[in-house]
């Protein structure tokens, strides 16, 4: 019981980090119809910076973290910007490739950086002694995570929802032509879905960071496993991303928990995500809650 | 109330010419129907009225501000709404949802306002929702307040669309084929509220249309365009008689 309530608990502090992730690549999606491939970099950028600034600048973390979402808003901004404006009306194998290229570029602009190839991890900030729960603990660090996460994944929630920016971004995402006829700008409203999940990336990135330490491989992952969990949620559904990050962590603690080492398996967790994504795409290609578009003829 | 003035105005794709050298002149408070066979260039003028399109060369302009190469939402906040040929709603939403949104535009109150909604927050929400209401009332939308636009008739779609143009409380509206694919009674309908937004609520028109017995009823100026060019003009009497229009449209021998 303490084993499975342990599983439940990593589960959801990596499923959280997921939704994190997944929130900030549903966001360009359901307002640009972007797939942000380079999704990874952008948070393994913001895992660096914050590092960057609390550790070789001194700066306390809390400042930082906001720093660096900050340097992210218009990191991806920018991106938006100069590579992805002049896309709109192309082909979205055009736009796929594009970002595609983004990602070697970020890849390579990072190996650059001493954090391409050292690994290095932030100071404890918080108590050593874990936190129980029942029988279970929970880090420090990973409780906090976990609770900025939660807020975060709110503030961005209530934003898309109730704000005049979110209200316009949905109404993008559901008609560009009607948007522009009531005075929306289209292309502001991209500009800040960008900005905006850049923001939850490096958010993400900053938290992962703090938990498991700067491994460039390891964030690089985060972006890929963003993609069976935005597919398991919907594409274009918020909620849909939170609830699939959190399946997804459960489903990958529980198998490296109880599946690793028994008829010769090993890193079922590595490869459970792909198997869920090919299954979900062959019965439900609109996840849990994408939407469904019903086409009267 | 502003005059629009399109001057010389030309919109080539590469070498294929749209709209070559058109001159037109929209006077406020009337209602001016811009007619011409399929692919005349009906809805290329609209488009660049409205600034999907950008002309290649000659001049918008409305009262004294230029258009030319506004984007289409800044000529929306200028007071000029258009109602689309093909339905352009959000189809995700229920009918007040759509008029409403249209109408979030005209909200000027701060985060911390909505936040505790009270003051200008709850007194602008108010003022907008009645507003809406009143357009509603208008469209005769009210059995379909609350359903998804998605769901309704084509005709009361069309008419939904107008409803949200007006929403945005133009000056001037353009409408593209707002009765295509209608039946009779629809259409009798639509006329009858196009009259009205023109009487009761004293806005511009600007109409595309193809049913000729329509246009030259409800017309007050009438532009034809052939091939993207102009070839008449005038009143509706004046238009009829005009034999290069009768040749448009009926063709040569």
């Amino acid at each position: 019981m303490a084993y499975f309530l342990q599983l439940v608990i990593s589960g959801i502090v990596v499923g959280s980090i997921y939704a994190l992730s997944g929130l900030g690549f549903v966001l360009i999606y359901k307002s640009s119809r972007v797939l942000n491939i380079a999704h990874g970099q952008i948070i393994a950028s913001g895992a660096f910076i914050t590092y960057a600034l609390t550790v070789w600048l001194e700066i306390p973390l809390y400042i930082s973290f906001f720093i660096s979402m900050g340097a992210t808003f218009f990191l991806a901004m920018s991106v938006e910007r100069v590579f992805l404006r002049r896309l709109i009306g192309e082909p979205i194998i055009s736009v796929i490739m594009v970002t595609i290229g983004l990602m070697s570029i970020l890849d390579g602009i990072i190996y650059l950086t001493p954090f391409g190839s050292v690994n290095y991890s932030f100071p404890e900030f918080f108590p050593k002694t874990p936190v129980n729960i029942g029988p279970a603990t929970i880090s420090w660090t990973q409780l906090v995570g976990l609770i900025i996460t939660f807020v975060l994944i709110g503030l961005f929630s209530w934003f898309f929802k109730r704000s005049t920016v979110g209200i316009s971004m949905r109404a993008v995402s559901d008609d560009q032509f009607a948007s522009m006829s009531v005075g929306i700008s289209v292309p502001r409203v991209f500009g800040l879905a960008w900005a905006m999940a850049g923001m939850s990336a490096a958010a993400a990135g900053g938290i992962i960071g703090n938990i498991t330490g700067l491994n460039f491989e390891t964030l690089h992952a985060f972006g890929i496993i963003v993609f069976p969990v935005v597919i398991l949620g919907g594409l274009d559904s918020i909620i849909g991303a939170v609830v699939a990050g959190i399946i997804m962590g459960l489903i990958q603690q529980f198998a490296s928990g109880y599946l690793d080492g028994k008829w010769g398996l090993n890193g079922t967790a590595d490869v459970l995500p792909y198997v869920i994504l090919l299954v979900i795409l062959l019965f439900k290609p609109h996840g849990l809650f994408g939407t469904h578009e019903i086409e009267r003829v | 109330m502003n005059t629009l003035t399109v001057s010389d105005v030309t919109l080539a794709f590469g070498g294929l010419y749209a709209l070559s050298d058109v001159n037109l002149t929209i006077q406020a408070g009337l209602i001016t129907s811009i007619i011409g066979p399929n692919g005349a260039g009906k809805t290329s003028m609209l488009n660049c009225i409205s600034g999907f399109y950008h002309p290649t060369r000659g001049a918008i302009r409305f009262g004294d501000k230029v258009l030319t190469h506004a984007s289409p939402h800044q000529v929306s906040n200028l007071g000029i709404a258009r109602a689309f040929q093909n339905i352009e709603l959000f189809r995700g939403m229920t009918v007040l949802d759509n008029l409403m949104l249209a109408r979030h535009r005209k909200l000027d109150y701060r985060f911390w306002h909505a936040l505790i909604y009270m003051g200008r927050a709850s007194r602008q929400e108010a003022l907008n929702r009645a507003f809406v209401e009143e357009i509603i009332d208008f469209m005769e939308l009210e059995p379909y307040r609350k359903q998804v636009v998605g769901s309704l008739s084509y005709g009361v779609q069309k008419r939904v669309e107008v409803a949200r143009a007006l929403t945005l409380d133009p000056e001037l509206l353009l409408l593209d084929e707002p009765m295509a694919g209608m039946n009779i009674e629809e259409k009798e309908d639509m006329v009858r509220f196009v009259l009205d937004i023109q009487k009761e609520r004293r806005t511009t028109v600007v109409l595309v249309e193809h049913d000729l017995g329509v246009v030259m009823d409800i017309s007050d100026q009438i532009y034809v365009l052939d091939f993207g060019q102009l070839i008449g003009s005038g009143r509706p009497e004046e238009v009829a008689r005009n034999p290069k229009v009768i040749e448009a449209y009926i063709g040569e021998d």
